[in-house]
């Protein structure tokens, strides 16, 4: 059992846990996730770790209630449990040598992001960042995510905060100005990646972007999460999150995020039903 | 004590088919009393037994089997337990026509004696009294420490257990048994009974650790740092195979270990009652012709499926599936292509499978592997029109899971 130390609500329907997970805190590294399952029948999802301290034992984990285990989850408490929590897993990411970096986050795709960018930022590396959401009161870890940039950019798509507009919009300024990265990360709904990195792609700038195909195991032995990379099959557990944005089959990953979609409105209905009930 | 001429082995009484092919029940219901005691007397009490030498574990069986011709069942589970500390899974899921039975006497002349059956029967007439607490022997002092829990590490952890070490097992999943829990159906081995054993461990004085990713949350460096002094690894198989043929990454084609994981190991029978779902349609195609296939292909039924088909490029006597598991699944209706390799997967333009195009084989010459190798019959494609596929065809090594555990 690990134990919710803290619970924070980001925006409406986002929120932070910071879970007690000292065996899990020691080893993680960005670019890494967890997989949990809040109690037995429960399913075993994948959340990044968006923030990790191996001295105090912790792991922070930031999520959207999108359906019926977010959902669940959202409704525990500082003080709960949740049964499983399994990590890290995946690949660390690396960055040798870099100088210059971007980093952009869509959506949650921020929580994602901030690990590596503190990471970066750590190292010394020149930290530029586009973050972006629809709204302005859906627009997460904006602090966070300053603190660790030289130079950040706010896009929503309703203008309601920073520039009006997508990410990819002062991305595409960017490089048509003439900024030049050693590497581009892009985090976010798979549209996101897709259409950033066919942005980038012309400029020759290695794009990284972090898959989020539908995991059940996390340790390579379903190939629930099997992506197209470079045309070979890939186990995003294994192989990934991390991938080269040029080489992805983008289009593949979002036909197969629907895999479930009426399943996981029965789920949702079902708990929703329950929840009023009480 | 009288002897049983028989040549047959005593029937094991089972759910009939028709029943059996919509329910995750178990198939074989287990012998009574009377059948185990009639069945053990068919037992010549070799002096150089063997059945013996075909055990891994070299259960000591005209012992146990004349305990139970003598209907001492407590004496008979005993000697069982000395060299076998999972005798009720070891009973149903053993191979044993190729193990303990392939060397038993009466083979020669009939069928051999039902070890398999006679073991399991002995550890469910003790699971139904309940579980002695086992002996729990002095302490050694010396810290192991196993990788795994499926049955090739929980039988390490028993053995080592009863010699006396601190055992400790670090399993990746949620729930210790390896494939005892996320690949064998309930149909063919209760979760119940694996988890019951799993506790027969415990109480050895085991201690389980699940969700623990060994190589990623701990290597084997640490596991030296914190005192273990022998490490055994379990891990099995891992990484499942594809053909490598167009359309495998369409929507519904699953890996039979994500099938039958999200099946047995989360439980998607009970759907929307637990929270994983799965999706089975009408028409199914298994690929393969192992054991890992009459699993999928029967579980597949049991999901609701109308039609179930198993897609094989051999033939029959090819096929590496056990004979039982071969008949089982025929009685249940699902439905054997032999020679029938498939050549491409056939989606719509939202990525849903609708048929798999296939290629007639024949059989030619015989490979290294000794068995004839199939060959295409030019011009014999056509399309199999199914929902949902299921690949079959084997496990490689997993990479993650060796590559750090090594560095
Ligand atoms: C490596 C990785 C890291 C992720 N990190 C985060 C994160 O930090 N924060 C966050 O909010 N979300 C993250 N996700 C997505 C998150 O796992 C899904 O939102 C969650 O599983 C939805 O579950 P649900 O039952 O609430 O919703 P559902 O209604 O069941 O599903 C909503 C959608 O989520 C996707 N999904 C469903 N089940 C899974 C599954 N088992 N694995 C992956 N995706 C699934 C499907 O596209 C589905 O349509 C990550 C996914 C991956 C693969
Ligand atoms: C569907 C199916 C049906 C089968 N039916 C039969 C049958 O009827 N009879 C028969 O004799 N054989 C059968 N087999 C084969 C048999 O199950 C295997 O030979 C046997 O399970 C191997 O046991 P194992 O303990 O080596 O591996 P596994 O059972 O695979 O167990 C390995 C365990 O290690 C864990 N693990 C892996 N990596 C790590 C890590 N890095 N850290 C921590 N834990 C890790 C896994 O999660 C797993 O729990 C079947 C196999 C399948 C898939
Ligand atoms: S069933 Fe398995 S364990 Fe039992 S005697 Fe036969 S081979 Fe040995
Ligand atoms: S070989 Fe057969 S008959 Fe002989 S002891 Fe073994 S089980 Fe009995
Ligand atoms: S989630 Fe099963 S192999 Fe990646
Ligand atoms: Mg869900």
């Amino acid at each position: 059992m690990f134990k919710i130390l803290e619970k924070r609500e980001l925006a409406p329907s986002i929120k932070l846990f910071v879970i007690e997970a000292p065996l899990v805190a020691k080893k993680a590294r960005p670019g890494q996730f967890v997989i949990l399952r809040i109690k037995e029948g429960g399913e075993r999802i994948p959340l990044t770790i968006a923030d990790y301290n191996s001295e105090n034992g912790t792991v922070t984990i930031v999520f959207q209630e999108v359906g019926k285990t977010t959902q669940e989850l959202g409704t525990l408490e500082a003080g709960d449990y949740i049964q499983d929590f399994v990590g890290p897993l995946g690949v660390p990411v690396e960055f040798p040598n870099h100088k210059k970096v971007l980093g952009i986050g869509g959506g949650l795709g921020i929580a994602p992001l901030y690990p590596k960018l503190k990471m970066l930022h750590q190292q010394g590396v020149e930290v530029v960042s586009i973050i972006g959401a629809r709204t302005a009161e859906l627009l997460i870890l904006e602090e966070e995510i300053k603190a660790v940039s030289d130079r950040m950019y706010v896009c929503t798509d309703d203008g309601s905060k920073g520039r009006h507009g997508f990410v990819t919009v002062v991305l595409k300024e960017l490089l048509e100005q003439g900024e030049k990265f050693d590497e581009i990360i892009i985090i976010g709904p798979p549209i996101l990646m897709k259409i950033g990195s066919e942005i980038t792609k012309p400029y020759g700038i290695p794009t990284m972007v972090s898959l989020n195909p539908i995991m059940v195991d996390g340790t390579g032995m379903c190939g629930g999460c099997r992506v197209t990379v470079d045309g070979e099959i890939k186990f995003a557990c294994v192989d990934g999150p991390a991938f080269d944005g040029h080489k992805v089959d983008f289009d593949e990953l979002i036909k197969r995020l629907a895999t479930y979609k009426e399943e996981e409105k029965i789920s949702l209905e079902r708990f929703n039903e329950a929840h009023e009930c009480k | 004590m009288p002897l049983n001429r028989s040549k047959k082995k005593t029937p094991m009484p089972t759910q009939k088919p028709e029943v059996r092919r919509r329910n995750f029940n178990e198939v074989a219901l287990g012998y009574s009393e009377e059948e185990a005691v009639s069945e053990a007397q068919r037992c010549l009490q070799c002096k150089k037994p063997g059945c013996v030498e075909g055990c891994p574990v070299q259960v000591q069986i005209p012992q146990f089997i004349k305990r139970i011709a003598e209907r001492d069942f407590e004496g008979a589970i005993k000697i069982i337990k000395e060299t076998n500390s999972l005798p009720a899974i070891c009973g149903r899921v053993c191979p044993q026509e190729t193990q303990c039975e392939k060397n038993c006497v009466l083979g020669k002349v009939g069928e051999p004696v039902a070890i398999g059956r006679l073991e399991r029967f002995a550890a469910d007439w003790e699971r139904a009294k309940g579980i002695h607490p086992p002996v729990i022997p002095k302490k050694l002092g010396k810290k192991v420490a196993i990788i795994g829990s499926g049955p090739a590490g929980l039988a390490c952890a028993g053995d080592l257990a009863k010699l006396g070490y601190d055992v400790t097992i670090f399993e990746a999943l949620h729930k210790p048994g390896g494939v005892l829990v996320y690949g064998i159906p309930e149909f063919r081995l209760p979760k119940i009974i694996v988890e019951q054993e799993v506790e027969f461990i415990q109480q050895l004085g085991v201690e389980i650790k699940t969700n623990m990713v060994m190589g990623k949350v701990l290597t084997i460096d640490d596991l030296f740092e914190m005192g273990y002094e022998a490490v055994f690894i379990g891990t099995g198989a891992g990484l499942p195979k594809f053909m490598g043929i167009p359309g495998e990454n369409y929507l519904d084609v699953y890996s039979a270990n994500e099938f039958l994981t999200r099946i047995n190991l989360m439980k998607a029978y009970s759907f929307p009652n637990t929270d994983t779902p799965i999706k089975v349609g009408k028409k199914v195609a298994v690929i393969g012709g192992g054991n890992v296939a009459m699993d999928a292909a029967r579980s597949a039924i049991r999901m609701g499926a109308d039609e179930v088909h198993i897609v094989y490029r051999r033939s029959e006597e090819e096929m590496p599936a056990r004979k039982e598991e071969f008949e089982n699944a025929k009685e249940e209706g699902i439905i054997f292509d032999f020679l029938t390799n498939p050549v491409r997967i056939i989606g719509n333009e939202n990525g849903w499978v609708k048929g798999i195009e296939c290629i007639r084989m024949e059989l030619g010459e015989p490979d290294a592997s000794g068995r004839r190798r199939p060959v295409p019959i030019m011009g014999s494609e056509f399309i199999m029109d199914v929902e949902t596929v299921v690949i079959a065809i084997g496990t490689g090594p997993n990479p993650l899971l060796t590559k750090p555990l090594k560095a």
